[in-house]
C-alpha cells in the first residue's frame, strides 16, 4: 500500500517490526474509540431518571483501569520493538549520510577490497545485510526517512546520530527529508536501492572507479574544468574538486538528478544546468552562462558519466 | 430573579491584612514566573555545562566582586525586614527613613555588578559559556535595576500628600517581599556561577 | 456623590443608578480606549482572536488550494514558507491561546460573582500589547517580511547564519508579545480566582469552567517563561553574536527544542484545557444535571496540568536522545490519556439517561467527543516511540494535532460561543444556521483531516510547498483541498451568524438556558458593575438551588469602585477592596512597551533607550491620584 515511499509497505526489518505493533494498536485504539461513541450513543438514546445512576462511579472506575492497563501495554509493547530497532549488529555496512541544504552526501568507507568513494542523492544498500548509518549535517537540521525500510533519524549540526537497519527485500525506495530545512525542503529526496550483494558488490566498484579514459577526451570535459562548476563539484578523474555540491563523477548511473527532483535524462540535465533556479528556487547552484554549443557537449559527457 | 438579602458586609474594613490585598498575590504570581525563568536560565546553564568537554572554558571567574554583591544583598536583608515592620506599624518617618536605605542597598550591589562582569574573562559573543555567564548576570541585573526605580518611585511617593495611608505600606510590603526574592533568586546564581566551576 | 454611601436599603433602581455613575467608563474614544471592563476588554480580545482565526483560515486555504495538485503553482517555496509560519504561528500565539484566556478573563469575574477582574489596568494593557504584537506579524507578512521558520523556529534554520534578514526577529519578538500578554492574563485570573470568589463559594463550589481556567493560568505561569527565555536567547544569537545555539563555539542546537518544548507541549493543555470547562459548562446546563465526578473532574485538571510539563521529549524522539529517557516519555506521554480519559468517562455518566436538550451547543459537545477521542487515540500512538518514528513530521501528525486542537478546543469552543452569545450581547444566535454551520464544519473537517493519516503513512512529510507527481499522494490531497471548502464554508456561516444574530437575533433575557451558575444570575449584557448585589453562594450550582429569590449580600460602597476580596479555601468575606478606574495609561504603557520592542529588533540600544517611556508611562499608570479608589 502507498508504494516506494510508504510506511505501510516495508522492504526493511524495522519497518516490518514497527508495522507489526502498529496494526494491532490502531486495531485496540480503534476499538476504544467505537467503544466511547456507542456509550455515548446508548446514553443519548436512554430514558431514564434525574440522577446519574449510583453504579457510575463503579464503571468510571473499572473504565480508569482499563485505560491504565491499556497504557502499561501499549508502553511495553512499544519499549519491546524499539529495543531490537535500536540494537546494533555485527560486522554492519557502514555509510556516512550527510544532510545539506539541499541534497544528500553519501559516503562508503572503504572495506576489505572495495575502496571507500563519495557519491550523492543515492543509497545502494546489500540485500539482508545489516546497515549502519552515520547521520549528520552540515548546514541545518535534516531528517532520514526511508518509510519502507525503518522510522526517521535526525542529523543535527554538532551531533552524530546512528541508524541501524536492514533491508529484506529487493527494489527501489524513496526517502525524503523530514525536518523542516528550508526553501527547498519539499525537493530534498534521495533513492535507495536493494539489490542482492554480488550487484551491490558491483555497483561498489563502479563507484569507486575514476572517469574512464574515453570520457576524458570528450568536448563537454572542458567545459566542465574552464567554466566555474569545478568550484563547487568533483568529478574524479579531472581537475574538478569542489567539495560543496554533489560529486559528479557517476552522476548518470544515478536514478534521478537534484536530490530527486528529476528524472536523470539527457533533456532534464541540459534543463537544469540551464536554468538551476526555476526548477528548484532557493538552490545553491548559480546559473552559469553556456552558449548552445557548450552546453549541449556538456549535457551529453555528464549524461556519458556512468 | 429577585434577591434575598442573607449578609452584611458594612462592617468588613476596606483594606485588610496582606492575605487580603490582590496586590500581594499578584506580587507573589510575579516572583512565581520570573523564579521559573531564573531556574531555566541555572537548568540552561547546568544543560551547557554537561554537554562541555571542559567547564568552564575560560578561567574560574574571580570571586571577588560577585562574592562582595553577595554580601551586600544578604547585609540588605536586615533594613529590609525592619523596612516592613515600620511599614506594619504604619511609622511614616521611619518608612521614609527605611527606603532611602534601601535606596543605597539597591544601587550598591549595582556598582559592584559592573565588576562583576569583567570578573569572568569572557565576553557574550566568545563562547556560549560567555553567553550563558551574561544572560544569568544580566537577567539578574535587570531584577535589580527594575527593583531600583520601583523603591526610588515608592521613595518620593512617601514624601508626597499620597504618603499616609494604609495602600502605600502594603505597596511597601510589597517592595519588602519582592527585595527578599530578589536577594533569593541571587544566591544559587551566585553559587552556579562562582562555585559551580570550582567544583 | 455622598462619601461612604451604602447599597443598603436602596431599591434597585436607585442602587442602579448609583452604580452606574461610579462604574461606567465615559463615552466617546478616549473612554472607550481608557476602559478597564473586564468585559469590554474580553470582548475586544475575543472578537480580534475570531478575526486572526479568519485570517489563518486564509492561509489554511491557500496551502489547501496549493498541495490540491502536484506541481502546483500558486505560489513558490518562500511565499509557501511563510505561509505555513505564519499560519501556525498565528493560531497558536494570536488564536488559540488568546481566545481561550479571553475567554477566561470575560466570564471567571461573572462566574465568581465578582464586579471587575483583578488588575482591571494590566488586563487593559494585556490586550493592546497583544494587538499590537498580532499587528506586528500581520503587517510584516503583508510587506515579505513574515517569518518562514516554522511556528517551531528551529535553529539553525533561525539562528544568525541561515535565516538572513528580519524574518525569524519578528517572529521571536512577536512571541514576547503574546507572552507579555498571557502571562498578564494568567496572573489577573489566578487571583480573581483566589481572592474575588462570591462569599460562600469555597473552592468545591467553583464552576468546573472556573477551575479550568485556574488550572490553565498555572500552566501558562510555568510554561511561558521557557518560550521567553528561548526567544530573548534567539533573539540574542542573531543580534549581538551569543553562542547558545551554535555548536561551533559550545552551543547546543538541541538546547532549543528543549526549551521549545518545554513550553510548547503545555501549550496544547493551555488550549485544550479551558475546553474542558467549557464542555462541563454545556453538559451541565443541557443536561440540567451538576457534571457527574466533580472532584474527578479537577483533580483530572490538575493531573493534566502536572503531567504536561513531563512529556515535551516526545517532539524530539527521532533527534537522537538516549533510548531509556525516551521510553520513559513514552510512559508519560501515554500516562495523560488517564486523566483525560477520566474527564471523558465522567462526562458520558453525566450524559447517561439525561435526554439533553439538542441545542447548537450541545451538538459541539457531541462533534468535540467524536473527533477528539479520535485524536486522543492517534496522540497514544505518537507517544510510542516506534510508531513515532514513522509518524513524525509527517501529515499524520498533521491530522493527529488538528483532531486535538480543532476536535478538542475549537469545536467547545464554537460551541461555548453560541451558549454563552446571549450573556455578552443579550440576543440568541440564530438556532437553525447555527445547525448548519456545525453540520458543516464537522463534516468537513473529518472529511478534510481524517485523509492526511494516510497521506502521512504514505510517507508525506510536513511543510513541503509542494510534491511531485510520481506520488501516489494527489488524489489524497485534492480530496483533502475540496473538503476544506466545507470546512471553511460552515466557519463562514458562523461568522456570519454571530454578526447577525448580534444585530438582530431574538433577546435573549437573563438565563436563557437555565444554567446554574452566577453569570445567569445577572442581566444580558452584564452592567459594568456585574451583580447589583454581591451574590452568595450556597452549593455548587447556586441558580438552580435558589429557586425564587437569590440569597445576595450587601454592604458595599458606592461612591468608589468597590468589590469584595474572600479568603481562598472557604471565601469567607475579608475585606472591601477598591477596583482601579479607568485609565488611558495602560495603553500608552503598551504603545511604549512596543516601541521599545520593535526598535529592539534592530539595535539592543532600544532596551536601553526604549525602556525610558516604559517607565514614565507605569509611573503614570500607578501614581494615586486622591480618588475614593485610593482610600482605605
Amino acid at each position: 500500500m502507498g508504494g516506494w515511499q510508504s510506511a505501510l509497505a516495508p522492504g526493511g526489518a524495522s519497518a516490518e517490526a514497527i508495522l507489526g505493533l502498529f496494526w494491532p494498536v490502531v486495531a485496540l485504539l480503534g476499538l476504544i474509540w467505537l467503544l466511547v461513541l456507542l456509550v455515548l450513543g446508548a446514553g443519548l438514546l436512554r430514558r431514564a431518571g434525574s440522577q446519574v445512576p449510583r453504579q457510575a462511579y463503579l464503571v468510571i472506575g473499572a473504565a480508569t483501569i482499563g485505560t491504565v492497563l491499556v497504557i502499561i501495554g501499549l508502553t511495553t509493547a512499544s519499549y519491546l520493538v524499539t529495543r531490537p530497532i535500536a540494537a546494533a549488529a555485527e560486522a554492519p555496512l557502514v555509510v556516512q549520510l550527510r544532510g545539506l541544504q539541499w541534497w544528500w552526501q553519501v559516503t562508503y568507507r572503504e572495506e576489505g577490497e572495495a575502496a571507500a568513494f563519495v557519491t550523492a542523492n543515492e543509497l545502494h544498500l546489500p540485500l539482508g545485510r545489516p546497515v549502519r548509518l552515520e547521520l549528520s549535517a552540515e548546514d541545518v537540521i535534516h531528517s532520514f526517512w526511508v518509510p519502507n525500510l525503518a522510522g526517521k533519524q535526525d542529523m543535527i549540526p554538532g551531533r552524530d546520530n546512528v541508524l541501524h537497519l536492514t533491508a529484506t527485500t529487493p527494489g527501489t525506495y524513496r526517502a525524503q527529508c523530514a525536518e523542516f530545512c528550508g526553501m527547498q525542503h519539499a525537493h530534498m529526496a534521495l533513492l535507495v536501492v536493494v539489490e542482492p550483494a554480488e550487484d551491490f558488490a558491483r555497483w561498489r566498484a563502479a563507484q569507486a572507479a575514476p572517469v574512464p579514459a574515453e570520457a576524458l577526451a570528450a568536448e563537454g570535459r572542458r567545459v566542465f574544468e574552464q567554466r566555474p562548476c569545478g568550484a563547487c563539484h568533483t568529478v574524479r578523474g579531472t581537475t574538478a574538486a569542489g567539495g560543496t555540491g554533489p560529486d559528479l563523477t557517476h552522476l548518470a548511473s544515478r536514478g534521478t538528478l537534484a536530490a530527486g527532483l528529476l528524472p536523470m535524462t539527457r533533456g532534464a540535465l541540459a534543463a537544469w544546468i540551464a536554468d538551476p533556479q526555476t526548477l528548484k528556487p532557493g538552490n545553491n547552484m548559480p546559473l552559469v552562462p553556456l552558449s548552445a554549443d557548450e552546453l549541449q557537449a556538456l549535457t551529453a559527457w555528464l549524461a556519458s558519466l556512468r | 430573579m429577585r434577591h434575598r438579602v442573607v449578609a452584611d458586609l458594612s462592617g468588613l474594613p476596606i483594606c485588610g491584612n496582606r492575605r487580603s490585598s490582590p496586590s500581594w498575590w499578584g506580587t507573589l504570581a510575579f516572583m512565581l514566573i520570573e523564579g521559573t525563568g531564573f531556574a531555566l536560565a541555572i537548568g540552561v546553564y547546568l544543560y551547557l555545562a554537561g554537554l562541555a568537554p571542559v567547564w568552564p572554558p575560560a578561567v574560574p571567574p574571580d570571586l571577588a566582586a560577585g562574592s562582595g554583591v553577595t554580601l551586600v544583598l544578604l547585609a540588605s536583608l536586615m533594613p529590609n525586614l525592619l523596612l516592613g515592620r515600620w511599614a506594619e506599624a504604619k511609622d511614616l518617618r521611619r518608612v521614609r527613613l527605611g527606603l532611602l536605605v534601601m535606596l543605597g542597598f539597591g544601587i550598591l550591589p549595582l556598582v559592584l555588578r559592573a565588576y562583576e562582569f569583567q570578573a569572568f574573562h569572557v565576553g557574550w559573543d566568545d563562547s556560549a559559556y560567555g553567553s550563558i555567564v551574561w544572560f544569568l548576570l544580566g537577567l539578574h541585573t535587570t531584577h535589580l535595576l527594575s527593583d531600583l526605580i520601583e523603591t526610588a518611585v515608592l521613595a518620593a511617593l512617601m514624601f508626597t500628600r499620597h504618603a499616609d495611608n494604609p495602600r502605600r505600606y502594603g505597596d511597601v510590603k510589597d517592595e519588602v517581599t519582592y527585595w527578599n526574592f530578589v536577594v533569593a533568586t541571587w544566591l544559587p546564581v551566585y553559587a552556579c556561577l562562582y562555585w559551580g566551576p570550582r567544583l | 456623590m455622598i462619601p461612604d454611601q451604602r447599597d443598603m436599603g436602596l431599591d434597585d433602581a436607585a442602587l442602579q443608578a448609583a452604580l452606574r455613575r461610579v462604574w461606567s467608563s465615559r463615552g466617546g474614544l478616549l473612554g472607550a480606549l481608557a476602559s478597564v471592563d473586564h468585559k469590554t476588554v474580553g470582548r475586544r480580545y475575543i472578537v480580534t482572536a475570531f478575526a486572526f482565526l479568519l485570517l489563518g483560515g486564509v492561509l489554511a486555504m491557500l496551502m489547501r488550494w496549493q498541495l490540491a495538485q502536484p506541481e502546483a503553482r500558486l505560489m513558490g517555496p518562500d511565499r509557501y514558507n511563510q505561509v505555513f509560519t505564519m499560519h501556525g504561528t498565528n493560531m497558536m500565539f494570536l488564536f488559540a491561546v488568546p481566545v481561550m484566556e479571553a475567554m477566561g478573563g470575560y466570564l471567571v469575574p461573572l462566574m465568581v460573582g465578582t464586579r471587575n477582574i483583578a488588575f482591571p489596568r494590566l488586563n487593559a494593557f494585556s490586550y493592546w500589547v497583544y494587538l499590537f504584537g498580532g499587528l506586528l506579524l500581520w503587517g510584516a507578512f503583508l510587506l515579505d517580511m513574515g517569518p518562514d521558520v516554522g511556528w517551531f523556529a528551529y535553529v539553525p534554520l533561525s539562528g544568525p547564519q541561515y535565516a538572513a534578514g528580519k524574518r525569524a526577529d519578528i517572529w521571536a519578538q512577536m512571541i514576547t508579545f503574546t507572552e507579555v500578554s498571557a502571562l498578564a492574563v494568567a496572573v489577573e485570573i489566578v487571583v480573581t480566582v483566589f481572592k474575588q470568589r462570591a462569599p460562600g463559594m469555597s473552592l468545591d463550589r467553583m464552576p468546573l469552567f472556573v477551575w479550568a481556567m485556574l488550572v490553565t493560568a498555572f500552566i501558562i505561569i510555568v510554561a511561558m517563561p521557557a518560550i521567553v527565555t528561548a526567544s530573548t536567547a534567539l533573539i540574542l544569537d542573531r543580534l549581538v553574536g551569543t553562542h547558545f545555539f551554535n555548536p561551533a563555539e559550545g552551543g547546543d542546537v538541541l538546547l532549543w527544542q528543549h526549551l521549545f518544548w518545554f513550553f510548547g507541549h503545555p501549550e496544547v493543555y493551555i488550549i485544550f484545557v479551558p475546553a474542558v470547562g467549557m464542555v462541563s459548562a454545556i453538559i451541565g446546563t443541557f443536561c440540567r444535571r451538576p457534571v457527574f465526578g466533580y472532584l474527578a473532574m479537577v483533580l483530572a485538571l490538575v493531573g493534566i496540568a502536572l503531567l504536561s510539563f513531563g512529556l515535551w521529549v516526545h517532539h524530539m524522539f527521532t533527534t537522537g536522545l538516549p533510548r531509556l529517557g525516551e521510553s520513559f516519555f513514552t510512559a508519560s506521554s501515554m500516562a495523560i490519556a488517564v486523566p483525560s480519559g477520566l474527564q471523558i468517562f465522567c462526562w458520558l455518566a453525566t450524559l447517561w439517561g439525561a435526554q439533553p436538550r439538542m441545542a447548537v451547543p450541545m451538538l459541539y459537545v457531541l462533534a468535540f467527543f467524536f473527533t477528539f477521542v479520535l485524536g486522543g487515540m492517534t496522540g497514544v500512538m505518537v507517544a510510542s516511540v516506534p510508531l513515532d518514528t514513522q509518524l513524525h513530521d509527517s501529515y499524520f501528525v498533521v491530522a493527529h494535532f488538528h483532531y486535538v486542537l480543532i476536535g478538542g478546543a475549537v469545536f467547545p469552543l464554537l460551541g461555548a460561543i453560541h451558549y454563552w452569545f446571549p450573556k455578552v450581547t443579550g440576543r440568541m444566535m440564530r438556532e437553525v444556521t447555527g445547525r448548519w454551520a456545525c453540520g458543516m464544519i464537522f463534516l468537513g473537517f473529518n472529511l478534510a483531516f481524517f485523509p492526511m493519516h494516510i497521506l502521512g503513512l504514505w510517507g508525506m512529510p510536513r511543510r513541503v510547498y509542494t510534491y511531485q507527481p510520481e506520488l501516489p499522494w494527489a488524489g489524497l490531497n485534492l480530496f483533502a483541498s475540496v473538503s476544506s471548502v466545507l470546512l471553511a464554508g460552515g466557519f463562514l456561516l458562523f461568522f456570519w451568524n454571530a454578526w447577525r444574530s448580534a444585530r438582530h437575533g431574538a433577546p435573549a433575557g437573563d438565563d436563557p438556558w437555565g444554567g446554574p451558575t452566577l453569570e445567569w444570575a445577572t442581566s444580558s449584557p452584564p452592567p459594568p458593575w456585574n451583580f447589583t448585589r454581591i451574590p452568595v453562594v450556597e452549593s455548587v450550582s447556586p441558580l438552580w438551588d435558589a429557586r425564587e429569590a437569590l440569597p445576595v449580600a450587601e454592604g458595599l460602597r458606592l461612591d468608589r469602585r468597590e468589590l469584595l476580596i474572600t479568603s481562598l479555601m472557604d471565601a469567607t468575606p475579608e475585606a472591601r477592596d477598591s477596583s482601579p478606574q479607568d485609565s488611558i495609561w495602560p495603553l500608552l504603557a503598551a504603545i511604549a512597551t512596543s516601541v521599545m520592542l520593535i526598535w529592539s529588533i534592530f539595535t539592543p540600544w532600544a532596551v536601553v533607550w526604549g525602556s525610558i517611556p516604559v517607565a514614565i508611562t507605569l509611573i503614570g499608570w500607578f501614581w494615586p491620584r486622591g480618588t475614593p479608589e485610593d482610600e482605605s
